[in-house]
Formats: C-alpha cells, structure tokens, sequence
C-alpha cells in the first residue's frame, strides 16, 4: 500500500481529468482505472453554461480529490489557486504547479519552491510537478513536500520516461513518495518507471485521448499493476555480455 | 440599479443583492462555486449574508477536469 501524508492508497494509478470527450466517458474511465485519486483543475465559470460542472460526475465518497493549480506562471499565482481550491472544498492536498512557458509547460523551479515553502507554511499537504532534477527533490522534500512529482517527458506529449536516469536518482534519494507524472504516453512506460521503483504514476492525456478511455484505463491499471509486482519480486540485473540461459556442458557429444 | 464585475464581464443587478442571491439568478449550485470578492475568498456560509454593492469585483471559480 502507498502511503502519503497519513493516507493510504491501494492503487498506485493516479489520474487526471482533463480531456475526456464527454464527463460520462471520464467517469467511466476513471471508474475502470480503479484510480482512488484524480487530479481537477480550477476556472471561472463560464456563465453561459451553469450547469457544465465536472462534479456532478465525481463521487468524492469515490475519488480522493488532488486540485492542481494549472495554469500558474508564478508561486503567487499557484498560491492563490491552492486557496481557492481549499475553499471550494478540495482538502488541503495540492498538487503544485508552476508553468511559466506555455509551449514547453516546464516546471519552473525557483517559483515551485517558493510556493511548496509558502503552502506547506499555511497547512496544505503539497505534490509539486518537477522537472527531473535529483537535488531540486531534495530541496523539495526538505521544505516539506508530501511527494516529489518529477516528470517522464512534457505534458502532453505521451513521449514516455525520457528522464529515466534522472528519475532513478531521485528514486534513490527520496524519503518522500515519487510519483512520475507527465509524459507517460503507453502502458508500458507507465510499467516502465514502476519497474523502477516509482511510487506511483499520475497519467491523463494518454487515457483521455485514446480510442477508447475506457479500455486504455484498465490496461494502465495492469501495466501500474504489473510495474509494481516487478520491482517488489526484483529485477535481474542488466548486462552487456551474453549469458546463457541453457547450461552450457553436456553438449559433448556433439563435438565428439 | 447596481453595476458589478463578474468573472471579467460588467453586469447590471435590479438592486443590491446577497452573493447567494446572485449565484440562484445564475443558475449555480453554491455548494460548487468558490467566490473571490473584491481579492478575497469568501467562505460559503458568508454568501447569504454578504451583500454586493456598486462596483464590487466578483471571480466565481468552480472545478473543471485537469490533469
């Protein structure tokens, strides 16, 4: 079981909500994921449709809810969205985020500690989105982050973990939860940074966009499944030469 | 007759009216909406007795889907 900040998770799939066609599509993709924490997003309200509201679809007896603040450019910004998520009734947990550059949606990483510093200071249990910089993690985690969010590749772009050496130094380092965000395009890259012994992982355009979300969510649920069964039993080592895996004597009586 | 702004959009009330009573004219249900009035958040059970005078500022902010 994960455990983050007191609460324990039984799946170590987490998901996103953005993107779906329809909020009947999300619901039954989240359902299938078997995800009990999904990441919302805060905005005005659009007055011309009062009734589009994503939470006549979420359950939160169901779902665990992780407000982002996406959208920020700076730690004043992710500060001020963190609050008003809190008074819209979503907890106290925030997953951070700070995005200065919208082509590349890069964590900035000054503005990210500043704002962990300031909502950990005000109570809120934080997640900051990071890039994959091992000794920003510790910084992270040393101003109170309840779990480093380091990403696979830029959001979005289902490009998988590119940050792989990265993110194994983080791993090893952490005392706090790593959970790999952003990036992960296929199941198999999902499996692939819990093969490595990523806490968990937080996908959401990858299951969103697919031809079929509902079908995508469950394969996720068993890449995440399979990843972790992988790491806990351990992995062989790699090498770079051969070795056999048939015995190599009692061939004798071939050469004879 | 009042004018106030909401959500970036100049808006006419008939009359001065409570935060809670505005949200019902729009349709909205409270329990889903955080209101920032004049930069600060209000709490909800502040909403029916908060009341909106000329030119107050009002950002209503609800959950949308994000990853």
């Amino acid at each position: 079981m994960l455990t983050i900040a007191g609460k324990t998770f039984r799946s170590r799939l987490f998901t996103g909500t953005g993107k779906f066609s329809s909020p009947e599509v999300m619901q039954e993709a989240l359902l299938a994921s078997g995800s009990e924490m999904v990441t919302v997003a805060l905005r005005r309200v659009d007055l011309a449709n009062p009734a589009d509201d994503i939470m006549r679809v979420l359950d939160r007896d169901h779902f665990f809810f992780l407000p982002n603040t996406a959208g920020a450019r700076n730690a004043a910004e992710a500060v001020r969205l963190a609050k008003l998520a809190q008074a819209s009734g979503g907890g106290n947990w925030v997953k951070l985020e700070v995005t200065p550059d919208p082509r590349t949606l890069l964590p900035d990483p000054v503005e990210t500690l500043i704002a962990t510093e300031e909502l950990v200071k005000a109570g809120f249990v934080v997640l900051p989105y990071m890039n994959a910089d091992p000794i920003l993690a510790l910084r992270l985690q040393d101003a109170g982050a309840a779990a480093v969010m380091p990403l696979g590749s830029p959001i979005g772009t289902n490009q998988g973990v590119l940050t792989r050496f990265q993110v194994a130094i983080i791993i090893e380092q952490a005392r706090v939860p790593v959970v790999v965000d952003a990036g992960i395009g296929a199941p198999s890259h999902a499996a692939e940074a819990m093969e490595m012994g990523a806490d968990a992982v937080l996908v959401n355009t990858a299951i969103a966009v697919a031809g079929d979300p509902v079908r995508m969510a469950q394969a996720f649920a068993k890449a995440v499944e399979a990843g972790r069964e992988a790491y806990e039993a351990g992995l062989g080592a790699r090498r770079t030469e051969a070795e056999a895996s048939s015995p190599q004597g009692g061939l004798d009586f071939l050469r004879e | 007759m009042i004018t106030i702004l909401c959500n970036g959009e100049s808006r006419r009330l008939e009359r001065e009216m409570s935060v809670e009573e505005l949200l019902a004219s729009l349709g909205l249900n409270p329990e889903t909406v955080v209101v920032e009035l004049d930069g600060r958040i209000l709490s909800r059970p502040d909403y029916a007795v908060t009341k909106l005078t000329e030119g107050a500022t009002l950002e209503l902010i609800r959950f949308v889907g994000g990853g």
